[in-house]
């Protein structure tokens, strides 16, 4: 018995009809994500006898006709999710040990509708990077091609649903760190709306871009997992109290007279032809929907990157402060005073990509160079937060590629940032317009996924569900699993 | 609470885990002569050639009951590390949530100095790495703070009054405490006091001398105890002063490079720090050299101050507006509800002293120095009405004295104000004099007893009957029959011989007024 390629929605039917036990699932899942580590490398840390136990008293709880929506339901955790007890590393040798005394809100939500934990997935460092290859543990590999990277940061959590090791993962997107690795991977995931889900408990990269998320096989997963985790949370001062509608309902509603955007910016000269085509070819199943297609410019989109690549570092040196050997994480041996503490320990628990950004946002920051950069960007960021304001005056939707290729090759952009950073070219605006956004598996070049972005206005994460829904009742690029993985 | 909100949200503030705390014990009675006559000439006594220019900045620590971004409780002197939560600990993952309590009390400091309460203010980062700074920065008001442009009066040695701006007050939370004491070669990092809100109230450049500084602390000292934001306790640290200051020629318009000496927690302290820095700077520029700015600090045992840190040294604090906070928006209506609650304020309370009580401006401004204090003097005259200024008399004589001679505070002696007030009833209505008033004093302040129980077991009752104090008269004057013929013969003086001789037959009980009457009348035959 596995897991196989039953959904979230599926497993917890079976689950509730008692067509399968919570300790079966969990029994079926461990050895399989044993046996996957040595080609993915996807977890960081399996918590197999934690699960077994969250796993009886799923199947209890079940047995009793009690039990949340998912109960029973095995996922794993994106290791930047502090959960008590189980260490949370954030894919750095800084928190290699770190084990925090309290869950994060998205991991104490989710337990309390009844998942059930099998462990925390690999990620870029800090969340830091586009191929999961800044990680201290070791890059993840694309279950589709092992000589390819799963994207990042949330590369872990794309390649694990990819593999059907998890039915679904949380994840977390900053620039696309959901949406990249899920448009890579051939898997589906949504960045909610910022403030849509509490960042009580998930370690900061940038907190005004960061949002928790979900990477799952379907839209109809994505709404099933989110709908759990969503919500205001007193603890996030920056978390919105409106309430989460049943993102499961309406989710059939048919797309008749949808107004759908593309986006002028987003299919340039940078966009892989073959890429372009499959993405083309979504719009078209859209628009045999129902759907009206247009097309959009948004003038400031190109200004996206640098204005995000002056805001993350900014933020990030900050947040990025509290790791000083003094309280939690690597210290350093021996140190001969304060600051050779501080010198060695973040030298030693951060790697490269780390540093780069601390020192990018700290010179962003600093007297002299603030107005110049960290104020403009800022103000490019209002402008293309504008930008996306008018165009969703005239559209409910915008759609264009979540990344300009398909997964390239471990290795092949590691050596230079600015073209590793391109990458995130189209998945960067929603992030700073703090838009929800999702990717969705539409077709596959040279046996490699293609992804489908949609882009909503605040708030209409059951506009994009839906959306996505409908497409994958018409097409079945979500439900294709790498061979070696079947 | 209604009213109140950050920006695009409804409830984004964590509440206060409880009430008011009972503010602590408010300074010492000597400190009610804050406020009151400094001299205008002080900061020219190092020759008329300098003036000097001062501005501070007074950090307050709010007396809520919990910290200003998490729910710690923030009491003083609790062992170390024991509270402080993860959020004051800087923990990967969680967030600050703001206390609404805190930003109550700021929006009360700033309606009672009369300044702008900002309908938005944004929290801030200052960046810097130190030990006892957990998160590797401080959240702060930088750009947008929540109180700006109040003023506020004291009063000059001659009597005139001197309106000092308060440029801004902004919230911000503490750091934590280094400790070094008992831990050979090693630092220890107590984080108790890490996330205690405090106010900073900085004030415009405009005090001229070390004692209208102090005049201005004390003045600022008062106002936070009587909004009763702020427990004023200066030893535990929850009012310290930065002062900057620097000197130029006088009749300059430029100001001269400052100093500023960090972190002095006394009246006493920041008086001598400034007076040491104006006459160090002075003989530094007369002497040639040049003014470098810099921190310093005030070392109070040798009574001088010391560089700490030059300009050049300084950090950059990278300030940004802080993303886990939304700006704070504040609606009208919630600041107009704040405005309701004030307290009278200390310069109302002491004119309407002035008015109703027909007490001098000196006086009203020492009674209404302390809630505390101001309420005192208010039981006591209620309770013997028309014998103000005798209330206010004993209240800053005697009182005042025997508080301080005990080191107490108002309140805290056994003397409650009913029973201070029995006693002025009895001076009142002539039962004892006012010197033996004040044996009755030493003898309540000792036992608690009440006046009348002391005057009746020790017989201190005032003699009044005529004929008694006649018998005592003619007794006197028989057993001096020389001093009394020399009276007779013109030597007036000796009236006062007499006097003394009749209170020393009496125990001193004879009514002054009677006896003073009665010897005229007898003594010329």
């Amino acid at each position: 018995m596995t897991i196989d390629r039953r959904t979230v929605t599926q497993l917890a039917a079976d689950l509730r009809a008692r067509k399968v036990s919570s300790v079966e699932l969990v029994r079926a899942c461990l050895p399989r994500i044993e046996a996957s580590q040595s080609s993915l490398n996807a977890f960081v840390t399996v918590t197999a006898e934690q699960a077994l136990a969250q796993a009886q008293a799923a199947d209890r709880e079940l047995a009793a006709g009690r039990g949340g929506p998912l109960a029973g339901v095995p996922i794993g955790h994106k290791d930047l999710f502090c959960t008590a007890g189980v260490r949370t590393t954030c894919g750095s040798r800084m928190l290699e040990n770190f084990v925090a005394p309290y869950d994060a809100t998205v991991v104490a939500r989710l337990q309390a509708a009844g998942a059930v934990m099998l462990g925390k997935l690999n990620m870029d460092e800090f969340a830091m990077g586009s191929s999961n290859e800044t990680s201290y543990f070791g890059p993840v590999r694309n279950p589709w091609n092992t000589d390819l990277v799963p994207g990042g940061s949330s590369g872990g959590c794309a390649a694990a649903v990819a593999a059907r090791l998890v039915p679904a993962a949380t994840a977390t997107d900053t620039g696309g760190s959901i949406r990249q690795p899920a448009a890579f991977c051939g898997v589906t995931g949504i960045k909610p709306t910022y403030g849509r889900v509490s960042r009580y408990g998930m370690i900061a990269f940038a907190s005004s871009l960061d949002q928790g998320g979900v990477i799952a096989q379907t839209a109809e997963d994505c709404a099933c997992v989110l709908r759990s985790m969503a919500g205001f949370d007193p603890r996030d001062s920056t978390s919105v109290d409106i309430p989460v509608p049943d993102y499961l309902a309406g989710l059939d509603a048919p797309l008749a007279g949808v107004r759908i955007g593309l986006l002028k910016e987003f299919f340039d000269t940078g966009l892989e032809a073959d890429y372009e085509r499959h993405v083309r070819e979504a719009l078209a199943v859209f628009e045999r929907l129902g759907a009206r297609l247009c097309e959009l410019s948004l003038p400031n989109i190109p200004r996206s990157v640098p204005a995000y690549y002056v805001v993350a570092p900014a933020e990030c040196s900050s947040n990025l402060a509290r790791y000083d050997g003094v309280r939690f994480g690597h210290r350093c041996r021996n140190p001969r005073d304060l600051t050779d503490l501080y010198k060695r320990s973040r030298s030693e628990g951060f790697g490269a990509e780390v540093k780069r950004r601390i020192m990018t946002g700290t010179y962003v920051l600093s007297a002299g160079y603030y107005d110049a950069y960290y104020l403009k960007a800022q103000r490019v960021r209002r402008l293309i937060a504008a930008d996306f304001e008018r165009a969703f005056a005239e559209v409910d939707l915008l759609m264009g590629p979540t990344t300009p290729t398909t997964a390239f090759a471990l290795g092949a952009k590691s050596a230079d940032p600015i073209t590793m950073y391109l990458n995130d070219i189209y998945t960067i605006s929603a992030n700073l317009a703090g838009l929800p956004a999702m990717s969705v598996p539409c077709g596959f070049v040279g046996g490699l996924p293609v992804g489908l972005q949609i882009i909503g206005p605040h708030f209409a994460e059951q506009r994009l569900l839906q959306a996505a829904h409908r497409f994958q009742l018409e097409t079945d690029w979500h439900a294709r699993v790498p061979e070696r993985c079947a | 609470m209604r009213g109140f909100r950050s920006a695009a949200h409804d409830t984004f503030v964590g509440s206060d885990r409880g009430g008011h705390r009972r503010l602590a014990r408010g300074d010492s009675l000597m400190n009610i002569h804050l406020g009151t006559p400094v001299s205008a000439e002080a900061g020219r006594r190092q020759g008329d050639a300098w003036e000097t220019v001062i501005g501070l900045e007074i950090h307050a620590q709010l007396a809520t009951r919990s910290k200003i971004f998490s729910g710690a409780a923030t009491a003083y002197g609790a062992p170390p590390n024991t509270q402080a939560c993860l959020v004051d600990l800087g923990y990967p993952g969680v967030l600050p949530v703001l206390n609404a309590e805190a930003v109550r009390m700021a929006v009360r400091f700033g309606l009672a100095i009369g300044a702008q309460i900002a309908r938005q203010s944004v929290f801030a980062r200052k960046n810097y790495f130190y030990p006892d700074l957990p998160k590797g920065y401080q959240i702060s008001q930088y750009e947008l703070p929540i109180v700006a442009g109040g003023t506020l009066e004291i009063v000059l040695e001659d009597g005139s009054r001197k309106r000092i701006g308060v440029t801004r007050a902004h919230l911000e939370e503490d750091a934590g405490k280094s400790l070094h004491e008992g831990l050979a070669g090693l630092t220890g990092i107590d984080l108790n006091r890490a996330g205690t809100p405090l106010l900073e109230i900085v004030s415009e450049p405009q005090m001229r001398s070390a004692r209208e500084a102090v005049a201005y602390m004390k003045k600022v000292h008062t106002l936070v105890r009587y909004l009763e934001i702020c427990d004023g306790n200066m030893q535990e640290g929850s009012f310290r002063c930065d002062a900057n200051v620097s000197v130029r020629p006088a009749g300059s318009e430029k100001l001269g490079t400052r100093t500023e000496i960090k972190n002095v927690n006394s009246f006493r302290y920041v008086e001598k720090a400034i007076q040491y820095e104006v006459a160090r700077q002075i003989e530094l520029i007369e002497s040639g050299g040049k003014v470098i700015q810099e921190t310093r600090l005030f070392d109070p045992d040798r009574g001088e101050t010391r560089s700490m840190r030059s300009k050049e040294e300084a950090n950059d604090y990278r300030y940004f507006p802080d993303p886990d906070l939304l700006p704070l928006e504040l609606e009208a209506a919630y600041i107009e509800a704040v405005r309701a609650e004030l307290p009278e304020l200390p310069d109302a309370k002491a004119a309407r002293f002035s008015a109703q009580y027909g007490l001098s401006d000196y006086d009203a401004g020492v009674l209404t120095a302390s809630r505390e204090l101001a309420d005192y003097y208010e039981a006591v005259t209620r309770t013997v009405p028309g014998q103000s200024k005798l209330a206010a008399n004993w209240v800053m004589g005697e009182l005042a004295a025997a508080l301080h001679k005990d080191g107490l505070e108002i309140g805290a002696g056994k003397l409650s104000a009913e029973r201070l007030a029995g006693l002025l009833a009895r001076i009142a209505d002539g039962t004892i004099s006012g010197k033996i008033a004040k044996e009755v004093f030493e003898v309540m302040w000792a036992s608690g007893a009440s006046a009348d129980e002391v005057i009746a077991s020790r017989g201190l009752q005032q003699i009044t009957d005529t004929a008694a104090i006649e018998r005592a008269i003619e007794e006197v004057m028989a057993h001096h029959p020389a001093q009394l013929a020399e009276f007779r013969a013109g030597k007036d003086k000796l009236f006062g011989f007499f006097v003394g001789q009749v209170m020393k037959a009496t125990q001193g009980k004879a009514n002054p007024a009677q006896l003073n009457a009665l010897l005229k009348e007898k003594l010329p035959g």
